[in-house]
């Protein structure tokens, strides 16, 4: 059941004047019906594409070999003589034009590791091979070698000496903070890496181009990372790269970055074959190779009063970047920047590094950074609850940001601003107050040998929308409205839809400014070769920055429009068309109004807006074995303006249950820098009967920057379910899990006093193997 | 598209016999363990498959004299759907319960888990609980060999390579008690980090139990019986002493392994707090 | 060798290596990409059809044992301008987001619809155990389940 809480308040200033009352027609508020998913039917018949559903006749099969060790020299590759090699096409770094890096932040990453070159983690891609059938493929693999030279690893990141990025926030002093503080509580907080695990593998399809260029189709967050991957790698210009998305089947960031590689190669192959390449991973591969979540350990020394005041708080985050850099400097930067929580406090210190490790490459997942940062805040906060003897409820109201507090980096919080009410909102649908009387009272009464108990825990937590600091502005994102010559409207970004419902709202935000169903207005497909760069499909920023993008866009076309027909657009503008031909309307970002950053220190507004969120989760505990069932949880989610409710519960409930799978089973154990949980049989997500019931309670706080007002949803939930489910674990056994994911063998370890089982996400070295 | 190796399908028994006895294939039945196998490149495909799929001899869940008899083709849900098995061994329609799920439990069958001998076989013990007996045959004849011989060894069996596993027979005794548990990874599409399944003869919950067996899976590289512990239960009342010495004897004689799906320390200590559960649970205190 | 069985009621011959998994052959041989593959190894369920009314991974299933069957795949059910019952619950519902375990969710829905049996919310959450989704945490599917059951029950209150 959803509720939706009108604004307690409204936004302070509406530059783009377009907040109005809830109950006036406003854009993304449909009140009439829905608009239904928009490639809901042919999802449902089998008859949207994915990458693999492609056929181009003639396609090769490619494939990748990698690497088995975790820091290596890469000798030689060897092609044995008894393999008819003619066959087979191979490809290895010496083949590439261009640079042989795949472009992100940093140019540390090689595509394929050249001869004589570091190979830095297992399953790194050292070569490629394609051929026409698959059997052949498999013997080609099998007749190909490569020499190693083995060199000391490092695995554990408070070891390395090799740092990616570091950072420091702060305000106040921490002395003063300390001085005053009559209790002063420490605690450290370390988690595993978790893996996106959409359900569709990583797969991309080259198609060589006569003049050398290229046509990509695969499965991808981020069609423009990948157009410029191609184009610096393979020297290919503007028009030679193109790169078309296919249906994708969830992405959870796994598919923001990794793509390109996998582009990379299926078109390196494709190039020298001359023919089109599949590079479809199995789950196997998928897992071993791709980016995780980083795990971090993060440490807390928090000073507060007696009667419950935060006077200060000492924080310190080492993320696990892994072997290569990716985007591991803006994960560190936003889960630094949530490390806090979302309350108030005079004297702070965080302070972040991201180091490296011989372990692949961690990269984005929903969250990017706050998931790990906001565990460890909250779990922090709970204890200083159950320290200072008050309810963790109560220490929130007395905490939480309100309108006019200041963040670490000296961020006013102007306006929308949910903390009391997404708090509030979820105590009363969850009926906090009452079970947590019924759990302590049940708690007291039980006797030393029951075999079960069951507990209720609460966390909430802010994550800051669209990019972080000046990244909005760096992008400088451009989407288009257009009016073909055919008088059809169509939307133009490069927003990829993944599932979370791009292709839905788009429509219905330039439909309802224009004045027409959302049936009339279509979506142009995400082909770099049609929709400009609206930046990537990440962030939380496609409903937030890119739907207020088209808007305006919208907004301008209808002028323009009436202003020629002097009519209203829905009854003139196919008759413009006729009469003067198509026009498209290119919007290009431009900063919200008072948001600014300074990246060289590190202050002012590190997000336009935020989001808001709290969790309630209750559980049964088996105190024989430790095994969790996690019955219910109530999320209460405040991401501005609701544009669609039922896509934005379907945001609520999907990162709700990946967060819960974080707290509880999804754990991947790792020897001599391979991952282990390698398998599905290994790597476990919950199934329907472990998804607890999960109400969906959208609040709706407007962002005035926002024409429409609404924030991002999407990663919000999965920064709070995991510290209510610990904090729930503890209600019903009075142990305190300090490592996710809180598996039946740490708990029961808790529970009987067993020495605390491995620390998560760092491996362990291989029996007889020596390494550093 | 995985490997794919050389598959004959007979549609009798003895036609099979005549296959085995000429050369080794693996017979591949609902294909749960096989096609894993193949498609994930876990060891080498094997050369020839025999698919005895539609081997009606092999199939049917009767009763015959004084056991329970369940060919080696009975699937999970045929096993959950039962009535006999619901009346005569409970205990094995909710073990079936507790495997993958709906399309595993559609496909998998008994005499695959037993025939695949993972240590984590999930009906493995209890099958060694309920004295068991595996009826193989080959050209030669059949053949009977009980549960706790018939895994010898990490991922062997008592098969011959011209043997078929053809039913397995589970005797009938009246006042025999037979009990359950798996502790797995998730509630459903789990394997397990430690199962028990405990047997025992006597009147009632609190009187002396008789002929006790204990024996688990994904504790050691086979299924096993714990006979420190079943010594310390045969003839003991369920009673909390009893419990207690119970669970730390069989917490002493468990040498499991560490491994992606668990620990030592954990399934040690969890099989010996299950058993104390089923014990206090069988003895209503 | 060859096989002969029945596709969505149409028969069909394929001349194929017994072993190669029906997946494949709906796939590759019969060019029926709406069942999809997530794991090849039986745990994600993506593949789910079924097999003479029993839902079953098609990864696991060795053609050679589907000769003389009957199989029942997402393309099966309504067209996209003809949604069934149970497709429109799920759009209506918000059951399908990223969509790729939506056409193996819908034939176990499928086959629990069939089953008969009681369609409360713990026999659903049973029902679709085998088929992971990673998007929409199942609430939108069981109740686009559940909202088609009520509709089959509405419409035929006596089973056959």
């Amino acid at each position: 059941m959803t509720r939706t809480l009108p604004p307690n308040s409204q936004p302070t200033a509406a530059p783009d004047a377009l907040i109005i009352p809830l109950e006036t027609r406003v854009p993304g508020r449909a009140t009439t019906s829905l608009p239904l998913r928009r490639e809901g039917p042919a999802k449902l018949t089998g008859v949207a594409k994915y990458a693999d559903d492609l056929v181009f006749p003639g396609a090769w099969y490619g494939a990748t070999i990698r690497s088995t060790e975790p820091h290596a020299t890469l000798v030689g590759v060897d092609l044995a003589e008894a393999f008819d090699w003619s066959q087979v096409v191979v490809v290895t770094a010496a083949d590439i034009p261009g640079d042989n890096v795949v472009s992100l932040i940093r140019d540390d990453q090689p595509i394929l590791v050249p001869i004589g070159g570091e190979i830095r983690h297992q399953a790194e891609a050292l070569c490629l091979v394609a051929s026409a059938d698959r059997e052949t493929l498999r013997a080609a693999k099998r007749h190909l070698s490569v020499r190693t030279e083995r060199l000391p690893a490092v695995f554990d990141p408070l070891e390395s000496t090799e740092e990616f990025s570091h950072l420091e926030v702060g305000q106040g002093d921490l002395d003063v903070g300390f001085a005053e503080a009559e209790l002063v509580i420490e605690g450290t907080y370390r988690v595993g890496h978790q893996e996106q695990l959409y359900i569709e593998n990583q797969a991309m399809i080259a198609l060589p181009h006569p003049d050398g260029g290229v046509t990509v189709h695969g499965s991808c967050q981020c069609p423009y990372y990948i157009h410029r991957a191609l184009k610096r790698s393979l020297q290919l210009t503007d028009e030679q790269a193109v790169v078309v998305q296919a249906e994708t089947g969830g992405g959870f960031g796994g598919k923001e970055e990794y793509p390109s590689m996998i582009a990379l190669h299926a078109a390196l192959l494709a190039r020298k074959l001359g023919k089109p390449v599949r590079m479809i991973y199995e789950r196997h591969e998928d897992l071993s190779a791709t980016t995780k979540r980083h795990p971090a350990v993060v440490t807390h020394r928090t000073g507060v009063m007696r009667d419950g005041r935060l006077v200060a708080q000492e924080i310190d985050v080492v993320m696990d970047g892994g072997a290569y850099c990716t985007l591991t400097p803006v994960v560190l930067s936003r889960g630094v920047l949530h490390a806090g929580g979302p309350y108030r406090c005079p004297n702070v210190r965080i302070r972040g590094r991201a180091m490296a490790t011989n372990t692949p490459p961690n990269g984005a997942f929903r969250g990017f950074g706050a998931p790990q940062t906001e565990f460890a805040a909250e779990t922090q906060v709970n204890r200083i609850a159950e320290a200072l003897g008050m309810s963790p409820l109560e220490l929130r109201r007395l905490w939480a940001y309100r309108e006019g507090d200041t963040t670490p980096t000296g961020q006013v919080l102007r306006e929308s601003v949910a903390a009391p009410e997404v708090l509030e909102a979820a105590a009363e649908a969850s009926d906090f107050v009452r079970h947590t009387e019924q759990t302590g009272r049940a708690r007291a009464a039980r006797a030393s040998d029951a075999r079960s108990a069951s507990g209720i825990g609460l966390a909430m937590g802010w994550h800051g929308a669209g990019f972080t600091g000046s990244g909005e502005v760096h992008i400088a994102g451009v989407a288009s409205v257009e009016l073909t010559d055919m008088g059809v409207v169509r939307v133009l970004t490069a927003q990829t839809e993944m599932g979370q419902g791009t292709k839905t709202i788009f429509p219905q935000l330039v439909a309802e400014e224009l004045g027409l169903e959302p049936e009339e207005v279509e979506v142009a497909p995400q082909d770099t070769s049609i929709v400009p760069d609206s930046g990537p499909t990440v962030a939380s920023r496609t409903a937030m920055v890119v739907g207020g993008l088209i808007i305006k866009a919208a907004r301008r076309l209808r002028a323009q429009v009436e202003a020629v027909t002097d009519r209203p657009f829905p009854d003139s503008y196919q008759l413009f068309a006729r009469d003067h031909g198509g026009m498209r309307v290119d919007e290009r970002f431009e900063p919200y109004p008072n948001v600014q950053f300074d990246d060289a220190t590190y202050t002012g507004d590190a997000y336009p807006a935020f989001g808001w969120a709290c969790a309630v989760a209750r559980v049964d505990v088996d105190l024989d074995t430790g095994e969790v069932i996690v019955r219910d949880v109530v999320s209460a989610d405040d991401a501005g303006r609701i544009i669609h409710p039922v896509l934005a519960e379907g945001q609520v409930e999907g990162g709700t249950l990946q967060a819960i799978g974080y707290a509880t089973i999804e754990e991947i154990k790792l020897v001599d820098g391979r991952y282990l949980n390698d398998r599905l049989a290994t790597y476990l997500i919950p199934t329907s009967l472990d998804a607890p019931r999960i109400e969906a309670i959208l609040v709706e706080k407007p962002f005035s920057g926002a024409p429409h007002g609404a924030k991002g949803i999407g990663e919000l939930p999965m920064d709070v379910g995991a510290p209510a489910v610990v904090a729930a674990i503890h209600d019903a056994t009075g142990v305190w899990i300090h490592d996710l994911p809180a598996t039946p063998e740490r708990i029961l370890a808790a529970l009987t006093g067993a020495p605390t089982p491995a620390a998560p996400g760092v491996s362990v070295r291989a029996p007889d193997r020596g390494g550093a | 598209m995985p490997v794919e190796p050389h598959v004959t399908s007979p549609r009798t028994l003895s036609e099979a016999y005549a296959l085995l006895a000429q050369q080794p294939h693996r017979p591949v039945a609902g294909g749960t363990d096989l096609l894993v196998q193949i498609t994930g490149e876990l060891g080498d495909p094997p050369d020839r498959v025999l698919d005895i799929w539609h081997l009606d001899e092999l199939r049917g869940i009767a009763v015959d004299g004084d056991a329970l008899v369940l060919g080696a083709l009975t699937t999970y849900t045929e096993m959950r759907r039962s009535p006999l098995v619901a009346e005569f061994l409970p205990a094995l329609s909710e073990a079936a319960a507790t495997i993958g799920a709906a399309q595993i439990q559609n496909r998998g069958t008994i005499g695959g888990n037993a025939a695949n001998a993972s240590p984590a076989g999930d009906t493995l013990p209890l099958l060694i609980a309920c004295d068991a007996e595996l009826v193989l045959g080959s050209e030669r004849g059949e053949r009977s060999v009980t549960a706790g011989e018939f895994w010898p060894e990490y991922r062997r069996t008592a098969l011959a390579a011209d043997e078929l596993l053809l039913r397995i027979r589970f005797p009938m005794v009246g006042d025999r008690q037979v009990r359950f548990r798996k502790v797995g990874t998730r509630r459903a599409q789990a394997i397990s980090k430690v199962v028990m399944a405990l047997a025992w003869r006597g009147d009632d919950g609190t009187a002396p139990w008789r002929d006790v067996r204990l024996a688990l899976g994904s504790v050691a590289a086979t299924p096993i019986r714990a006979g420190a512990t079943e010594a310390v239960l045969d003839g003991a009342s369920p009673d909390q002493s009893t419990a207690d010495r119970a669970a730390s004897t069989l917490a002493g004689e468990l040498n499991p392994i560490d491994d992606v799906r668990s620990s030592a320390d954990y399934r040690r200590a969890v099989a010996a707090r299950v058993l104390h559960r089923l014990i206090r649970e069988a003895g209503g205190w | 060798m060859s096989f002969r069985f029945f596709v969505n009621g149409d028969p069909v011959e394929v001349e194929v290596p017994g072993m190669r998994r029906l997946l494949d052959v709906l796939r590759e041989d019969l060019a029926l990409t709406g069942t999809k593959e997530g794991c090849g190894e039986g745990e994600c369920g993506a593949c789910s059809v079924l097999l003479d009314g029993a839902v079953v991974d098609a990864c696991l299933v060795p053609i050679c044992q589907v000769d003389g069957t009957s199989i029942r795949t997402v393309e099966g059910l309504g067209a996209e301008n003809k949604l069934n019952d149970l497709q429109s619950a799920f759009l209506e519902t918000g059951g399908a987001q990223c969509g790729i375990c939506t056409p193996g969710m819908l034939m176990a829905a499928e086959a629990f619809l069939a089953s008969g049996g009681p369609s409360d919310e713990d026999s659903i959450r049973e029902a679709i155990a085998g088929n992971l989704c990673r998007c929409t945490g199942y609430r939108k599917i069981v109740e686009a389940i559940a909202q088609a059951a009520e509709q089959r029950r509405a419409a035929d209150p006596h089973p056959a």
